[in-house]
């Protein structure tokens, strides 16, 4: 196979089951299940996961692969992402099926642009030019604001789409022009060239003003504070395997554009940006805990709570070069696995109506749904950061990184803040456990759960509980993955200071 | 002449640009923004971008900017009303673009001696072809970005699909 097709196989795949989806749609007459186009898309999205994987052999068997006049590199960095975010998108597929089952079903539009944003996100990934993932960054959020409104009933929904299509289009603009700027500074946007000019540059001031514009184009991708204030109003919006998905799949790719970025092209500008990140950081962990403190409705919680576990992220990039890049990759599939978890579950409890929205709705639903609210209760565990589950090793790691690196306060801040979440998830876990129990008619009733769904559901749980009683495995690929990302740090002994999870070897 | 002409069109843009916010009939606003896409293809020009001061004019001003005026007469959209909702965006939207511009303006001037200054027609002499650089960087280096381009054209008009379809 010819190199340049073999580095994009994933998304050359999701491409042409999106395309095949928009195409078998109007075969289906109006009115018929929309399932088997969902199916395909599962089908697709599952076979780029395999095509990942088998990038993966290749690349251990001879190195990172670099096609299109080097815009593409695929390494394991690279391969880790496109693993996880073909994971969420599967999961998501399989959730959705049932979900937009009705008698007019326009779910085929729903699963093509699925694919494609999917796509979108893959190629931000493993491109190392900054225009290529401009493309990448803009097709995944493209696709992602169309999903927010896709409820078209519901006032919320148009809400939820417009705000992140404007904010959105705001921050893209931040984006651009830092790529722009960048390119002033350095001639160049390509990432190795950036890198090898950025320290020879003339214009250190204009660099160091293209590298705060990228973060806070990014900033406002992952929900950072205070670039924040789209999150709650969008994610209550949007239909809940939707928030699932954009809440962790176009995050953890912007997160792995931000990795590239800061520590392979401007690593040389450290001491700067790591101010710009602990700020960030810490914004984002004080005002995602204080404000879910504050809220009533679920979603809306759990969007605060992911604008906190953007700050959670973020604390790990401080870490020293060889640890950042494995702590922050390790952080964002563990709360890939727990958040869409959680909210795949919201979906079953409530519904496309969205009957059970306020943490009252949820009062007593362990006594109607037992099965769903233990799982619930479960992915809540886990973002709280109990031992077992994979929230806890993502911590774990981010806060002993930060510490080993001297950033002792700013670790001490994440600590209290996670004490802080402790309040506001334990008070949803114990209103599922409480009484009194609503009698809603609608609530008497529930809807049984779907097989495909009960699949997402359980893998989500598997996924949780494996990261955090055996993380090594995980750790194992990222911590290979560490080496592609810091070219100019691959000569210095790349000895990682993250202790291998002790706890794995006990229960052995 | 490359000063003046700068200043002439980069003050017409800003002043188009900021038209366009303070008018509040659409069609206002989208003339103002033909004017500041012409603005825009003048500055190109005179750095020696010919192809893309064309390619703006054609695209921008031509296509875009006539389907926004036929969309907004065939929506027969009135006048805007101001609903005084938003006090933050005053609050912290103009002191925001004013730390933003003052930043961007101490930057640029702080740089004035690295960044040097640039003549009529820009760095290119008449030995090279813009048309033949800009081909060849398309087909080449970026490739990639130039194809994958219309996955994105496509997502767009899936969105607009989905969007303007009857209710669900």
């Amino acid at each position: 196979m010819p190199t340049n097709l073999l580095t994009l196989l994933p998304e050359i795949i999701l491409t042409v089951t999106g395309v095949l989806v928009m195409l078998a749609e109007p075969m289906i007459a109006p009115g018929k299940s929309r399932k088997p186009l969902g199916w395909l898309a599962i089908l697709g999205t599952l076979a780029s996961g395999l095509a990942a994987f088998y990038q993966l052999q290749l690349v251990n068997a001879s190195g990172p692969i670099s096609g299109f006049y080097a815009t593409i590199q695929v390494d394991a960095f690279s391969v880790f992402f496109h693993l996880l975010i073909s994971s969420i998108v599967l999961v998501t597929l399989l959730a959705s099926l049932d979900y937009f089952e009705g008698p007019v079903s326009h779910a085929g539009e729903y699963f093509a642009l699925a694919c494609f944003g999917a796509t979108g996100m893959m190629f931000m990934t493993c491109s190392v030019e900054l225009l290529m993932v401009f493309i990448g960054l803009e097709i995944s959020s493209i696709s992602t604001y169309i999903l927010a409104g896709f409820r078209k009933g519901q006032a919320t929904a148009s809400e939820s789409s417009l705000k992140y299509f404007l904010l959105g289009s705001f921050a893209t603009a931040f984006f651009l022009y830092g790529i722009a700027l960048c390119f002033g500074a350095t001639g160049s946007t390509s990432i190795g060239a950036i890198a090898a000019s950025l320290g020879t540059t003339a214009t250190p001031a204009l660099a160091l003003l293209a590298i705060a514009m990228v973060v806070i184009g990014l900033g406002f991708k992952v929900s950072a504070a205070p670039f924040h204030v789209w999150t709650p109003d969008v994610y209550q919006g949007a239909p809940a395997p939707v928030v699932g998905m954009m809440s962790t799949a176009p995050k953890a790719a912007a997160f792995a554009v931000l990795l590239r970025f800061l520590f392979n092209a401007a690593p040389m500008y450290r001491n700067h940006w790591i101010v710009l990140i602990e700020i960030l950081a810490v914004l984002s962990m004080t005002i995602g805990n204080l404000g879910a403190l504050m809220q009533r409705d679920v979603k809306r919680l759990l969007a605060y709570s992911s604008i906190a576990h953007a700050g959670y992220l973020l604390v790990a990039f401080t870490s020293i070069q060889q640890d950042a890049v494995a702590a922050a990759c390790f952080y964002t599939a563990a709360y890939a696995a727990m958040n869409v978890g959680a909210f795949l579950v919201i979906t079953q409890l409530s519904g496309y109506d969205e009957q059970a929205r306020t943490i009252d709705d949820f009062t007593g639903m362990a006594l109607k749904r037992p099965g769903l609210s233990a799982l619930l209760g479960f992915f809540l565990l886990s973002l709280i950061g109990i031992p077992f589950t994979g929230g806890f090793f993502g911590k774990f790691y981010a806060f002993s990184g930060a510490i080993h690196n001297g950033h002792v306060v700013l670790a001490i801040i994440g600590l209290a803040n996670s004490g802080v979440a402790c309040f506001y998830y334990l008070r949803l876990l114990a209103a599922l456990y409480a009484r009194p129990v609503r009698e809603d008619a609608t609530l008497l009733s529930p809807r049984k759960l779907a097989i495909p769904a009960g699949i997402a559901i359980a893998a989500s749980a598997v996924a949780t509980l494996a990261l955090g009683i055996m993380p090594n495995h995980v750790l194992n690929l990222v911590q290979r993955a560490t080496p592609e990302t810091l070219p100019a740090f691959s000569v210095a002994p790349a000895v990682s200071t993250l202790p291998p999870a002790a706890p794995t070897e006990m229960t052995r | 002449m490359q000063t003046a002409l700068f200043i002439i069109f980069g003050l017409l843009a800003v002043l188009g640009a900021l038209n366009l916010l303070f008018q509040r009939h659409p069609i206002n606003s989208a003339l103002s923004l033909i004017v500041v896409m012409m603005s825009l293809a003048v500055l190109y020009w005179s750095l020696g971008a010919e192809f893309l001061a064309a390619a703006q004019v054609i695209v921008y001003s031509g296509a875009i900017m006539v389907l926004f005026v036929f969309v907004i007469m065939l929506l027969n959209a009135g006048e805007e009303e101001r609903t005084h909702g938003s006090q933050i965006a005053y609050i912290a939207g103009i002191p925001g673009a004013a730390a933003i511009f003052c930043l961007l303006t101490f930057v640029f001037l702080s740089e004035k001696k690295q960044l040097g200054t640039t003549q009529l027609g820009g760095y290119l002499t008449s030995a090279v072809s813009n048309i033949t650089e800009i081909s060849h960087t398309l087909f080449t280096s970026l490739l990639l970005p130039f194809e994958v381009t219309s996955i994105l054209i496509l997502v767009a008009i899936l969105g607009a699909v989905v969007l303007a379809r009857k209710e669900l």
